[in-house]
């Protein structure tokens, strides 16, 4: 249990506060493998992602369906 | 005794044309038709007693709008006993009868296959055209949605009360592991409010908690009476209230709760009262609109229940069910044990830390892109590049799906869904249905889920009638396909079983 409250507390919006403050810990490592991980995630994300997005969205338009 | 539940997945796939409109109808037909040439030709579906305006509850009601009739545009049935075909203004890919969670996962994902093969199609025979391109998705965030039903086999004898009393409340929390995320809303809430980000891209179309309808006024319990299959013995229970996945386990967890859920209910093992809500529809979008799982809503009975405390109670009655009754009605294939273990282990982590399951959930892994992204470039809550985050998750093509880059967990062998795309599920009906069509496509004049239409070369045309899902299976007809070198031969031999009595 006390591992996984470590991975929540490394994981998404407190991710750079968390890894700062506990740097030399195992936990901190996962941390930094984490939000490396992401890191290359959202790399390619915005390598892939639709160049003018506001007209992506606007012009997905379905009709309704079932 | 439960009966055998025998289930599927009906998508209904969202379509666009790259930098251009056009009529959805013709691109969703132009999909349907140019993966079929380029397979193995069209086999005619068979309208013949469909009714989709049946309602379970008994006559249908005056005020019930009937469900419109599938257009006949494009319309085909697969040699892996699915069909694939235009509703209403969308390509939608019905799997074949499955009969576990796993192998429906498997038939599932081989749509998403057929989609993008069919995508291929077209771009072959149009290379110049503007590109087609498929979402696997429910919503297009302008107020408009398209379904992703699932489909399960039930005891006509079960009182239809019961049903409803044990499905609201799973088909409202069940969106904790199997909602596939959605940023902000196609409507505000009743407060005027825009949620950042929802659990379900369904959950705000519901307006009802039981009716008829599946395109206005949607009910959490869809009451659509058409078995496709013995109506004095089975009910065909028609889920619309769930979302469409790309992550397998999701998928899995969905069906294989849901199916165990009404085994218990079929056995007199539940006792779902204690969890309906107040108002199951704002309980609905309450438990969408809150990706911290803390909104708890008012019970019926007094008192209060998060949406992971119901997936509790359901999942505690599942493990002593499980023990009394065995899972042997989830499939031979280990479905009911496996459901088991995610559905415990998936409840478990989402108590601990939802984000632990950024590689098996649809909400999770796209809520983890959607606020990296926010994060990194400082984005407004608004900024459109969040949505087109949530647009493209659901992007089937490979080169551009978002979903495919979050490394979400296979239950699948690619080599398994390669032939789930063209081979029959061997367990059920579906097997007759698509051996049929593998082996004698030319004496197949049309076919639907519950009988096949022979033209063996004289008059009349022979209907052979498949009216128990569970038969049909390869067990019982493998043998006669092998020694049956034509339609003609099959049929007589199958008419010669009936004149005995052993059909």
């Amino acid at each position: 249990m006390a591992e996984r409250e470590q991975i929540r507390r490394r994981d998404g919006r407190d991710d750079e506060q968390v890894a700062q403050s506990t740097p030399q810990t195992t936990g901190g490592e996962h941390g930094e493998k984490l939000k490396a991980d992401l890191d290359e995630l959202l790399d390619e994300i915005d390598e892939v992602l639709e160049d003018n997005a506001e007209e992506f969205v606007r012009n997905y338009i379905q009709k309704g369906g079932e | 005794m439960a009966t055998p539940k025998i289930l599927g997945i009906e998508t209904e796939f969202g379509v666009a044309q790259v930098g251009s409109f056009g009529d959805p109808i013709v691109q969703s037909s132009l999909l349907v038709n140019a993966y079929a040439h380029a397979s193995a030709g069209r086999i005619r579906w068979d309208f013949f007693d469909e009714t989709p305006q049946r309602d379970a509850r008994g006559a249908t009601p005056l005020d019930a709008m009937p469900p419109m009739v599938e257009s006949n545009l494009a319309n085909t049935v697969l040699t892996n006993g699915a069909r694939f075909y235009v509703d209403h203004a969308h390509p939608e890919y019905s799997s074949p009868e499955c009969s576990s969670a796993l192998e429906a996962v498997r038939y599932d994902v081989a749509g998403e296959w057929v989609l993008r093969r069919a995508m291929e199609a077209v771009r072959s025979y149009a290379p110049q055209a503007p590109e087609l391109v498929v979402y696997k998705n429910n919503s297009d965030g302008k107020g408009n949605s398209y379904g992703c039903h699932e489909n399960y086999l039930i005891a006509r004898d079960l009182p239809f009360s019961d049903v409803v009393a044990a499905c609201v409340p799973h088909f409202i929390s069940r969106i904790i592991f199997c909602g596939a995320g959605k940023v902000g809303a196609d409507f505000p809430d009743r407060h005027g409010q825009i949620p950042a980000f929802q659990l379900s891209q369904r959950a705000e179309f519901f307006e009802e908690i039981i009716g008829l309808e599946t395109t206005v006024k949607r009910p959490i319990v869809n009451t659509r009476d058409e078995p496709h299959a013995d109506p004095s013995k089975y009910r065909r229970l028609h889920v619309i209230a769930g979302d469409a996945n790309l992550a397998e386990v999701a998928t899995f967890l969905k069906l294989g709760t849901t199916a165990l859920i009404l085994a218990m209910v079929e056995d007199g093992h539940l006792d779902p009262t204690p969890l309906w809500p107040a108002d199951p529809v704002h309980a609905f979008r309450a438990f969408s609109a809150d990706p911290s799982l803390s909104a708890a809503v008012d019970l019926d009975r007094g008192g209060s229940m998060t949406a992971l405390e119901m997936q509790w109670v359901l999942y505690e009655a599942a493990v002593a069910y499980a023990d009394r009754f065995g899972l042997a009605v989830l499939g031979a294939d280990g479905s009911g044990a496996l459901t088991l273990e995610r559905w415990g282990r998936a409840l478990h982590a989402l108590e601990v830390d939802p984000a632990t399951l950024a590689h098996e959930v649809d909400w999770v892994a796209k809520r983890r892109l959607v606020e990296g992204l926010r994060d990194r470039h400082g984005l407004a809550a608004q900024d459109p590049r969040l949505e087109a985050v949530d647009l493209q998750y659901h992007d089937l093509r490979l080169e551009k799906s978002l979903a495919a880059r979050c490394s979400l967990e296979r239950l699948t062998l690619d080599a398994d869904v390669r032939s789930a795309e063209t081979a029959p599920p061997r367990t059920t009906r579906a097997y007759f249905r698509g051996m049929a069509l593998t082996k004698f496509r030319d004496a197949v004049d049309s076919a639907n889920w519950d009988s096949v239409v022979f033209d063996v070369g004289e008059e009349p045309l022979r209907r052979v009638p498949m009216m128990d899902p569970t038969k049909g299976t390869a067990a019982q007809t493998e043998a006669l396909f092998d020694r049956c070198s034509s339609a003609r031969e099959l049929v007589a031999e199958l008419e010669g079983e009936e004149h005995h009595g052993r059909a």
